[in-house]
């Protein structure tokens, strides 16, 4: 495996290349581009608000000024407007208008205006160009036109104050999109700090498991953002794979130390029935005897491996619809007769109508698992007692008994692969049928707890507990959720069934 | 029974063939998928014991998937290593009759290469079954030995008859499992001993001779050796 501390680089990249091809970098200038792009509408929009409508309502006012310039000189000549230029100015506190009749010599005649400005158009157009009128040196928007008998007439104003406006509305906006495009720059490095920095939490974490250190866990920041979702799923998904990661240690723990036992005597038997053998019928034996003990590890072996394939979910292929009751029911009869001949009572209380989605045959198998052991360890006399009930999406099976029970302390270890209580050694049993229990109520999304009897007296309670409703469905929060309270609980694990994995049952050392 | 076996595994395959020739069986053998589809096409087996795994490009599932295309019949037992419960789904899905995981005892092969060889052979609705002295009515639900009634649960009634078609054969503990209780799983202790020992107390005890004989390392047989 070749990791390196860093996500694999082109080697010919710069760090500007980097930067570029960075997401934090992109997602920066998607953002830079769309408030710029905005700044840009919105500054239109208010030039179009601000200096263009000045422009607008002057050429407005001149173009209600010309009208009435004409009217007047209609109604009562040149007089007429003579008059009311004076009339005009003489009003103007701002000294904003301007006007300037000129005579056929050329003579001016009345306005404010110092001269006619070098050439000034007569056709109807208005232009833009420096005057000088009230002894101000200024800029005007003038309209010029013809009267009759010779007469020229000049409409305009004074727009320097608009122009000046208009510059500060355009110096405004300019500036405000460079500050704009400053920020968005800004804001870019930082956004792409910021996910770089999240982001090699998890690369530091992911690193850091694909060298082998499984414990490592991505911190949360407590924001609960997007990446603190993410954090936990995957936090979600390296619990599991640290509990199959164990569950593959137990079973190669198991194999070296559990199974070497059974395998090596059956060994030493038949090396020593090979040697010390004196006629057929005792070699026969002796086959036989070894053949039972290979039947015996060869099921172990199965038991491992169900196990295996079981914690890996890979089993939910058989999820279906079935009847718990009726299966509660059959578990009952099977067992019945076992119990009644080693003289415990089996009472079975009637269900009725307790239906959940799974894996019928291994739901049978862990109440069959159960009610064995419950039996096996209930001494004659004794009872035995399976039950069941309908909680909030989910049923409970309960199997109490009377036997010995289990010290509090040694019940997180029960499901343990190969674990034997030390009330058990000499039982027979092969120390896997808790933990097939147990793997097989994660696969329904559930637990396997014991308990002692509620009223104090002798015996151990186990209560299984399945997710009655669908095929439990990954990565929903709930489930993450659900699966590291079941891995916490899986790290306490154990089993109660004991002995060796001989049919003889026989202890072994 | 004209049996096929197709096994690449030299030893089991000799052993297995040893063993069903020992049972009066006649056997051909093909150690790939190619020539085991190639006999089991061109010749007429009442029964073909399939390996999952086979060399030359041809597995079991292949095999019996092609075979049941042309619309072949002939019962199917499985003999593979893949234990896991899908490769077990996938073998009775392409058509198998039953399936087998390795290792396994050869009683327990032979007992269910007997059953299915039984099974197609078919013997049409039956109403009636019997052995020796012993009488079930399938119809009234009703068992007599000796002219005398004896009453049966409803599993213990399934369990005999299943004795009963089989009578003379070996029944294995997981076949009545799956037969008579429907559920594929491990029993783990003697379940299974219990109630054909409750069964016999009701069947054989106060005859003149058991019906119900315990095989040993193999399971159960119904026969009438007086």
């Amino acid at each position: 495996m070749s990791l390196s501390a860093h996500p694999p680089k082109r080697a010919a990249d710069g760090p500007l290349l980097r930067l570029v091809r960075s997401l934090g970098f992109r997602i920066a200038a998607l953002h830079a581009v769309l408030l710029i792009a905005s700044g840009a509408a919105l500054g239109g929009f208010f030039w179009w608000n601000t200096a263009g409508y000045l422009n607008r309502q002057v050429d407005q006012s001149l173009r209600n000024d010309v009208a009435l310039m004409t009217a007047r000189f209609e109604d009562g000549g040149i007089d007429a407007i003579i008059r009311t230029i004076a009339q005009r100015l003489a009003e103007d506190s701002d000294e904003e208008e301007v006007f300037l009749l000129v005579g056929p010599d050329g003579r001016s005649l009345a306005g404010n205006l110092e001269s006619w400005p070098a050439g000034m158009p007569l056709d109807a157009q208005w232009i833009e160009s420096p005057i000088e009128h009230d002894g101000i040196k200024s800029t005007g928007r003038l309209y010029g036109m013809e009267l009759a008998g010779g007469y020229r007439l000049i409409v305009g104003r004074d727009v320097a104050n608009r122009l000046r406006l208009r510059e500060l509305v355009a110096d405004a906006v300019l500036y405000g999109s460079a500050l704009a495009v400053l920020l968005a720059g800004l804001g870019g490095v930082l956004v792409q700090r910021v996910l770089q920095r999240r982001i090699d939490q998890v690369a530091v974490t992911a690193v850091a498991i694909g060298h082998g250190d499984l414990s490592r866990r991505v911190p949360l920041t407590g924001a609960d953002d997007e990446f603190d979702q993410l954090a936990r799923i995957f936090n979600g998904m390296l619990d599991r794979i640290g509990g199959l990661m164990d569950g593959v240690r137990q079973v190669s723990n198991a194999i070296a130390h559990d199974l070497r036992t059974p395998i090596a005597r059956t060994r030493a038997r038949l090396e020593e029935s090979q040697r010390e053998a004196t006629d057929e019928a005792e070699l026969r034996a002796a086959m036989e005897r070894g053949i039972a003990e290979l039947d015996g590890i060869i099921a172990v072996f199965q038991a491992i491996l169900r196990i295996a394939e079981i914690e890996a979910g890979a089993r939910r292929s058989a999820f279906a619809p079935f009847d718990l009751s009726a299966l509660l029911a059959d578990a009952a009869e099977l067992y019945e007769a076992v119990a009644e001949e080693k003289g415990v009572r089996l009472e079975a209380e009637p269900t009725a109508g307790l239906a959940m989605v799974g894996d019928r045959d291994l739901v049978l198998q862990a109440v069959a698992n159960l009610l064995d052991n419950a039996i096996k360890f209930t001494p004659p006399g004794g009872r035995v007692q399976l039950g069941a009930s309908r909680g909030d999406e989910v049923v409970e099976i309960v199997v109490a008994d009377t036997g010995p029970g289990i010290p509090e302390t040694e019940r997180p270890r029960v499901t343990e692969r190969f674990y034997r209580a030390e009330t058990s050694r000499g039982t027979p049993g092969s120390g896997l049928g808790l933990t097939l229990v147990e793997a097989v109520a994660h696969l329904h999304a559930g637990t396997l707890e014991f308990g002692g009897d509620p009223e104090g007296g002798p015996g151990l309670r186990a209560v299984l507990r399945l997710a009655s409703g669908e095929v439990p469905r990954h990565g929903r929060a709930g489930e993450v959720q659900r699966r590291r309270a079941a891995s916490v609980a899986q790290e306490a694990r154990l089993e109660r069934v004991p002995a060796a994995a001989t049919m003889d049952g026989q202890t072994s050392g | 029974m004209r049996i096929l076996l197709v096994e690449d595994d030299k030893d089991v395959s000799r052993f297995v063939a040893k063993g069903l020739k020992e049972s009066g069986h006649v056997i051909d053998q093909a150690d790939n998928g190619r020539d085991g589809l190639f006999l089991a096409a061109s010749e007429n087996y009442d029964l073909i014991v399939l390996d999952r795994m086979l060399p030359g490009g041809m597995d079991g599932l292949r095999l019996l998937e092609t075979l049941r295309a042309t619309g072949s019949k002939v019962p199917v037992l499985f003999l593979s290593a893949l234990a896991q419960v899908d490769d077990r789904v996938k073998g009775l899905k392409a058509g198998g009759d039953d399936y087998l995981t390795k290792p396994f005892a050869f009683t327990e092969l032979l007992a269910r290469i007997e059953a299915l060889g039984r099974r197609s052979r078919g013997e049409g609705p039956v109403t009636r079954l019997a052995i020796a002295d012993l009488e079930m009515d399938l119809l009234a639900r009703s068992v007599k030995r000796a002219g005398r009634t004896i009453d049966l649960q409803p599993r213990e009634f399934r369990l005999l008859e299943f004795l009963l078609r089989n009578a003379g054969q070996v029944v294995t503990r997981t076949m009545l499992l799956e037969a008579v209780w429907d559920y594929h799983f491990d029993p783990q202790t003697n379940v299974i001993d219990v109630h054909v020992s409750r069964l016999r107390q009701k069947i054989d005890r106060g005859f003149a001779f058991p019906l119900i004989h315990t095989v040993r390392n193999a399971g159960y047989m119904l026969r009438a050796d007086q």
